[in-house]
């Protein structure tokens, strides 16, 4: 079979597609330039900058299967980061890492893909796939290495994209796929791991936001939770919620953003006990069998990518909602983030909290 | 099967190509610059190759000035001769935006640098309007550079008719010839142009090795200093292998260059009339202009090109879109954009580029694999629009 693998230059897809490559299948590497290189070549991050590209290719030819760098700099921009802009000016803290994945490599690469004839998409990403012969449906689980695991950021995808996905390194854990990559010489072996948001490789993001909104007065009010105005903030895109630093607040105890109210510029803060909080409703919920379950489950839910899965009840409702209400209260259920349901190891779905 | 539709990119080296380098690098490993009977060998090599590459543009050996390709020679001429004419106030340079990078990259150097840069653009068929340069052309005009062939769609370009317009007004005239050295004759005795930039590995000569053709009596300041050679246009131990390896191929080139033009246009004619009758919706770029007797550029609506390469390079034929970028990736064609086609249609748009090796059956089952894979493409194109 002929399999395209999406390759970022790290040391997880490099293995991907050497494991693809040592399964006996005819490997494709494809790689997504997202930026202009030219431009300022000095500003790319962790992910996908020319030095990433550079380095699959490398791995390419040191396995020996073609590589190909395909221009997405249009896809990903409309796609992902002005997503990501109009989401923080909206007064949400957005993830574009599952809109990359689900509208770029499970959607435009897939779509890619299937035009060179490849039977499956290979990427790097630390989750597994099944197919259940008896539902004759496609099952989403984390992966084996626990902290790696990546099943966050790939709740959206469909029974069709699962169809033709492999995700080779899910079953290993990352020291094993170091290994691998030291024991085929691979250059990536001891590449670091990439964190940070790739077109924002300095990390600020409400500098990278101000200079997309342009120079308009996005200051505004800072209100406590009983109404009374406590300070003046720069712009509610610099701030997320459970955030304390950055308020500038003379507050005796520590206070912490609840709730941005982007109709009014502005922003509630309190205490850290008033920031937990028991229930959220998601919106655009996948559910990964393709139907959603016939009532209320017990499942777990996880509100960050750091973020403990807790035990909720998940209630699906009408338009693609649900309903989630945890046993204990959540620290900063934060609007624009995911809400990732699991059944134990077995993604159940997700949805963006609302 | 693995068919190389990409000459234009770069050519194989004649087998004589690669004698000669081997033998040069094994046998001729005197500098040119030395006194002694090793250096004095190395020069007799050196001024060989320099009198085959001078008749391949119907030169004098003396007006040569070997580059390291044909990014330095533009290079060199561009920056020499603005930086040479600016003491007497001509500041402005004048070129097109079908350029090569090598040309507009410069310029736009320069313009960073206080010239008054013009960039003209082409016409929908992918040739300049000569009056439209010449009109551009004024008393303060340093340099006009336009380029004999185009890259991308092989339309050739009305140097000649520019020449008159600059020794009007006294401005130089640089063409890149790049892509006509070894695939139509010229002769810069008649061409018009003051400065010629040509390449070897576009003419089966090896990588590494071009050159400048500068008419006696223009100005130019060098820009790479220090031992003088070249007549201190270029310093710099000259890269004699690669030197010797472009004589053989401008002497190969310039007594084959009628017989093989034919031929190989005879390839592109079957080829484009193949594409054209076999694959709906698809048009010829530069179509009806003069173009050079190897290149189509042929655009496939609905297509994103970067997809058919690599599906064509998955059936092992290699071709290209425009001027692939420093990572390996593709743009849309600043060529087709300058004739004004939208960017869509310069997303859609292949360059098949043939050469001495390309036989009919190639060309053949390029035609014949072609249909396939567009229509699959083109089905698959419904979420890529969606997406825009």
């Amino acid at each position: 079979m002929r399999v395209v693998v999406a390759m970022s230059g790290g040391v997880d897809s490099s293995v991907a597609a050497a494991l693809v490559a040592d399964a006996g299948h005819e490997v494709v590497g494809l790689s997504m330039q997202l930026y202009d290189q030219r431009a300022s070549p000095e500003t790319f991050g962790s992910c996908c900058s020319l030095d990433d590209l550079q380095d699959a290719r490398r791995v390419a030819a040191a396995i020996g299967f073609p590589h190909y760098i395909l221009n997405l700099e249009q896809e990903f921009r409309q796609t992902v980061v002005d997503n990501f802009v109009s989401e923080y000016a909206a007064g949400r803290t957005p993830i574009p890492c599952v809109h990359c994945n689900a509208d770029l490599k499970f959607s435009t690469l897939v779509d890619r893909a299937s035009g060179f004839e490849a039977g499956a998409v290979a990427t790097g990403h630390y989750a597994r796939v099944t197919y259940d012969e008896e539902t004759r449906r496609y099952r989403l689980w984390r992966s084996v290495d626990r902290d790696k695991d990546q099943t966050y950021f790939l709740f959206s995808l469909t029974q069709e994209q699962l169809a033709h996905a492999l995700f080779p390194v899910g079953h290993l854990r990352k020291a094993e796929v170091r290994d691998v990559a030291r024991r085929l010489g691979l250059t990536v072996a001891d590449k670091p791991d990439s964190h940070e948001i790739c077109f924002i490789p300095d990390g600020d993001a409400a500098g990278f936001v101000d200079r997309r909104l342009g120079d308009e007065d996005r200051t505004g009010e800072i209100v406590d939770s009983a109404g009374k105005v406590v300070g003046r903030h720069r712009g509610i895109h610099r701030l997320t919620v459970g955030q304390r630093k950055g308020l500038g607040l003379a507050t005796g105890t520590p206070m912490y953003v609840l709730k941005l109210e982007p109709a009014e510029s502005r922003v509630v803060v309190g205490t850290r006990d008033e920031l937990g909080g028991r229930s959220l409703t998601a919106r655009d919920v996948n559910w990964i069998s393709g139907t959603a379950p016939d009532g209320p489950r017990r499942l777990t839910a996880r509100i960050r990518h750091r973020h403990t899965d807790a035990p909720a009840r998940v209630s699906p409702q009408d338009n693609h909602e649900a309903s989630v209400e945890f046993d204990d209260p959540q620290m900063a259920i934060t609007p624009g983030q995911a809400v990732v349901f699991y059944d134990g190891e077995e993604v159940v779905g997700g949805g963006w909290i609302a | 099967m693995r068919i190389y539709l990409d000459y234009n990119a770069t050519t194989p080296p004649a087998a004589a190509v690669i004698e000669a380098v081997a033998a040069t690098l094994r046998d001729e490993f005197g500098n040119p610059s030395s006194v002694h009977s090793f250096g004095q060998r190395a020069k007799a090599a050196l001024d060989r190759a320099r009198g085959e590459t001078a008749a391949l543009i119907d030169a004098d050996p003396a007006e040569i000035v070997f580059t390291s390709g044909g990014s330095e020679a533009n290079n060199l001429a561009i920056r020499g001769v603005f930086e040479a004419r600016l003491s007497s106030g001509r500041n402005q340079l004048v070129t097109t935006g079908i350029e090569h990078e090598a040309v507009l990259s410069t310029v736009r150097a320069l313009e960073a640098r206080g010239a008054d840069v013009v960039v003209i653009p082409a016409t929908a068929r992918g040739v300049v309007d000569a009056s439209a340069v010449a009109d551009a052309i004024s008393d303060k005009t340093a340099l006009v550079s336009i380029m004999l062939a185009n890259n991308e769609i092989g339309t050739v370009q009305p140097v000649s008719e520019i020449a008159a317009a600059c020794k009007t007004r006294g401005a130089l005239l640089h063409t890149d010839a790049v892509q006509a050295a070894g695939k139509i004759p010229f002769s810069v005795k008649t061409l018009g142009a003051d400065l010629v930039s040509i390449s070897a590995h576009k003419f089966y000569g090896p990588k590494g090795a071009g050159a400048l053709w500068i008419r006696r009596g223009v100005r130019l300041t060098a820009h790479t200093t220090g031992g003088r050679q070249e007549r201190n246009r270029r310093s710099g131990t000259e890269n004699l292998p690669a030197l010797v390896g472009m004589g053989v191929a401008a002497a190969l080139a310039k007594a084959d260059l009628a017989a093989s033009a034919a031929s190989v246009s005879h390839l592109r004619d079957r080829l484009e009339a193949g594409i054209l009758s076999g694959v709906p919706r698809t048009v010829v770029n530069g179509e009806g202009a003069p173009r050079v007797p190897n290149t189509t550029n042929i655009s496939f609506e609905g297509i994103e090109a970067e997809s058919l390469l690599i599906a064509l390079d998955l059936e092992g034929v290699a071709v290209s879109t425009g001027s692939a970028c420093s990572s390996g990736s593709l743009e849309p064609s600043h060529v087709l954009r300058a004739m004004g086609l939208p960017n869509n249609r310069a997303r859609n748009s292949l360059r098949f580029s043939l050469g001495a090796s390309t036989t009919q059956a190639e060309v053949d089952f390029v035609v014949g694999v072609l249909p396939g894979l567009v229509s699959k493409l083109r089905r698959l194109g419904r979420t890529v629009e969606a997406v825009r």
